[in-house]
């Protein structure tokens, strides 16, 4: 199959809403496995951390969440690219579902750390790097979804939101190496892929659980979002009615 | 099981509130997700079928004239 055909199916609402509709019992599961068992298997079964005695705990839905806050809104700005250069509507589409999805993970990271932060630091909150860029992210994504709003009209909002996503997308890497980059009150990456990680293979197992699992949940929420959109823009087509009423008319 | 007691494993010795605070709030917003996208499904569905219905009501009315 050629490149451009495979675009082409990709890009049809309705062979994505057909292919979409077999993933979503196989995602709901998996990901609703994996989320629930890391947790029970990171709360109940990891011994303490030796510094930070439970707190750590947290990181089973901190550090998922924030990585796939992080992931979603590159996902974003790359539907908002396709839909910018090859006009792609499904693009415009996955890039409207993102944002609140992206924004309820990024509130998740933020409350998460700062109820994290108070017993293992003293404090709720610091203005450094690293907390700042991902409050800027929360703010981003609320931004996309304010837009989105603003305009009256479906594919001037889109290319504004793709604009905005595109640009914003310069604060990942910014989030990524700001623990790095400038002396912060939070820890560095415990999980390299390059080197030896420095967090213990007990902890890491269950945390690698439910990191798959958020992922697997971000796709499944973002295929019920997408298939919404869908069934919104496409009820005058036959195949929207045929779908939802039933082949019999 | 790395506690000793139910109690322990609640109070994690002194972090319970912290920790419990962070699940609870994560399971909520996960599902008020998928809550809404759920209940958006829904209403999709009631408008298509208002829809096919008022075209199937227009075709039905044609045809007897």
């Amino acid at each position: 199959m050629s490149i451009s055909s495979t675009f082409h199916k990709w890009g049809s609402p309705r062979w994505f809403y057909q292919f979409s509709g077999k993933l979503l019992p196989w995602l709901a599961g998996l990901s609703l496995l994996l989320l629930v068992g890391g947790v029970i298997w990171g709360l109940a079964f990891v011994p303490a951390d030796y510094k930070q005695g439970n707190s750590f705990r947290i990181i089973y839905i901190h550090v998922p969440a924030s990585a796939v806050a992080m992931g979603a809104y590159m996902t974003m700005a790359i539907a908002g690219a396709i839909h910018l250069i090859w006009r792609m509507k499904l693009a415009a589409m996955v890039m409207k579902a993102i944002a609140p999805i992206g924004a309820s993970l990024t509130f998740l990271a933020l409350l998460t750390g700062a109820v994290w932060g108070k017993p293992t630091w003293g404090t709720w909150w610091v203005w450094d790097a690293r907390i700042t860029s991902v409050l800027i992210l929360f703010f981003l994504y609320l931004g996309i979804i304010a837009l989105h709003q603003a305009f009256e009209n479906r594919d001037a909002a889109a290319k504004a939101c793709a604009v905005l996503a595109i640009v914003g997308a310069v604060n990942i890497p910014i989030i990524y190496w700001s623990v790095e980059w400038w002396y912060s009150l939070h820890q560095p990456a415990s999980i390299s892929f390059t080197g030896q990680s420095t967090i213990h293979p007990t902890m890491l197992r269950p945390l690698m659980a439910t990191l798959s699992g958020m992922y697997l949940f971000f796709t499944w929420v973002l295929l019920l979002f997408v298939r919404v959109e869908i069934l919104d823009r496409e009820r005058n087509t036959r195949w929207v009615q045929d779908q939802i009423c039933g082949e019999s008319r | 099981m790395y506690f000793d007691t139910v109690g322990d494993f609640l109070s994690m010795g002194g972090h319970g509130p912290y920790v419990w605070f962070c699940y609870g709030v994560s399971a909520l917003v996960l599902s008020i997700l998928v809550g809404v996208a759920r209940s958006r499904r829904k209403q999709a569905e009631q408008q298509i079928r208002a829809i096919v219905r008022r075209k199937k009501a227009s075709s039905s009315s044609t045809t007897q004239h």
